[in-house]
């Protein structure tokens, strides 16, 4: 049997970022803010996390809004129409429809239909998750110009009063476009995950609870198909009450030392499968999870002094995908002259997942 | 494998380097969290230098027991035995 050869696209060998930006909101919440809400005070949150205030959304202002104003500045520093984009990828926990995705509707506002459209599960390391999707993509010809963004409302899937994970969450949301070059510009993808850590950070409870609690709470049939609702007492009613919003937990000690301890590996691995050392490296943009943990994790590093290390934190709380956009934006603001040079960015979260690549700073 | 006295200098020194607290003020008989105003974030940095340094595992579990430096120790022992 003679079967006809296939076309395959052809490849581009290199890629890198060419455009970023980013959207952070309106609304700063300081730490005395934080402290109406649990008992603590300015010096405790700055000492273990680093942090002063953090943006956060009002209500009227979306996953998908976000993530179309950091697009937008991306696109446009990336000289790219909308019209270029051969897929355009969120990373985002806190999008709050399962379907349809944010990524759909965001090409459909930046004009950029019919490009493939996608959103990414991968919590605080989405944003490199993405980036090793968006490099493959434009290596591999499947799309010329690939947008990625991490955009998160995570005030929205927060317990105000909660003490592990809260006071450190803000809003916001970080754009890339990523296409062909000259020269290599994204180095290999040192990416997994380990969901033997799986409740090690994560919602409270799932949205099937939320039925569950809504059928009890009402006392009928709340869905086709379930059964007759259980009345619960006024005790347990009030307790649902407070509980039936699914918001974000995490295991401080469990994480702290999965972030410095093995992340502080993977950042390394990324080094060496770039070629790099850490002295050729002008920045490192961890994830901003907690002030103490990028200060360690530089540490663990060796980072030299030349190394400009990202602490977008203190400003912005921690933005889960968003955060290493937004830091990498502040850092550029800031310090233009690094434009050009090498950074190593990491994420890591909820999964666990992890992702890490050097880059060329756009 | 360490004496006592190696692992508690081996500590004192990482205390030292986490906190910038004097290595001599590290004794066995010092709370962490009570004398040595060591918070929980450093407790898991020194948790992680320690194991680095020693060669051993220390359970998460396991770390709120190791109320003074003393149990530091003894576990570290313990744990290259």
């Amino acid at each position: 049997m003679s079967v006809p050869t296939l076309k395959q696209s052809p490849v581009n060998e290199h890629t890198r970022i060419l455009g970023i930006g980013a959207y952070r909101p309106d609304v700063i919440v300081t730490n005395e803010d934080v402290c109406q809400w649990i008992d603590s005070s300015d010096e405790w949150i700055r000492q273990r996390t680093g942090i002063i205030t953090r943006h956060r959304a009002p209500a009227d202002v979306s996953v998908i809004d976000m993530a179309e104003g950091a697009a937008r500045e991306a696109l446009a520093k990336a000289g790219i129409e909308a019209s270029q984009l051969g897929a355009v990828i969120v990373s985002t926990v806190t999008h709050p429809f399962a379907t349809p995705s944010a990524a759909a509707s965001l090409a459909d506002r930046l004009g950029a239909t019919p490009a493939p459209a996608f959103d990414i599960s991968a919590a605080c390391a989405g944003y490199c998750y993405g980036i090793a999707q968006g490099d493959a993509l434009v290596r591999s010809g499947t799309a010329e110009y690939v947008l990625v963004v991490g955009a998160e409302k995570l005030s929205d899937v927060i317990d105000n009063t909660e003490r592990t994970i809260s006071f450190l969450l803000g809003d916001g949301a970080g754009a890339v476009v990523i296409g062909p070059s000259e020269t290599p510009g994204i180095g290999p993808s040192v990416w997994g995950s380990d969901g033997s850590k799986w409740d090690a950070i994560g919602m409270t409870h799932s949205l099937l609870d939320v039925r569950e609690f809504s059928a009890a709470r009402s006392g009928s049939l709340a869905h086709s198909g379930a059964q007759q609702g259980t009345a619960l007492s006024s005790d347990e009613e009030a307790v649902t009450e407070a509980a039936i919003w699914p918001t974000l937990r995490q295991d401080g000690q469990t994480v702290f030392r999965w972030a410095v301890w093995e992340m502080a590996k993977v950042a390394q691995q990324a080094l060496d499968a770039a070629g790099i050392q850490a002295e050729d490296l002008v920045a490192f943009v961890p994830h901003q999870a907690n002030m103490r943990i990028i200060d360690e994790m530089a540490k663990k590093l060796k980072l030299p002094e030349t190394v400009t290390v990202a602490r977008d934190i203190a400003e912005a709380g921690n933005t889960s995908a968003a955060s290493i956009p937004l830091a990498t934006h502040r850092l550029l603001q800031e310090n233009p002259e690094l434009s050009g040079g090498l950074a190593l960015q990491i994420g890591f979260g909820a999964g666990l997942v992890f992702g890490a690549q050097v880059i060329v700073l756009p | 494998m360490a004496s006592n006295e190696e692992i508690l200098a081996g500590l004192a020194e990482i205390v030292n380097e986490e906190t910038g607290l004097a290595a001599d003020a590290v004794e066995l008989d010092k709370s962490f969290t009570e004398d040595l105003d060591i918070d929980s974030i450093s407790m898991m940095t020194i948790v992680v230098n320690a194991e680095e340094k020693f060669g051993v595992r220390i359970p998460d579990e396991e770390v709120k027991n190791l109320k003074t430096v003393g149990d530091a120790v003894s576990f570290i022992a313990n744990a290259q035995a």
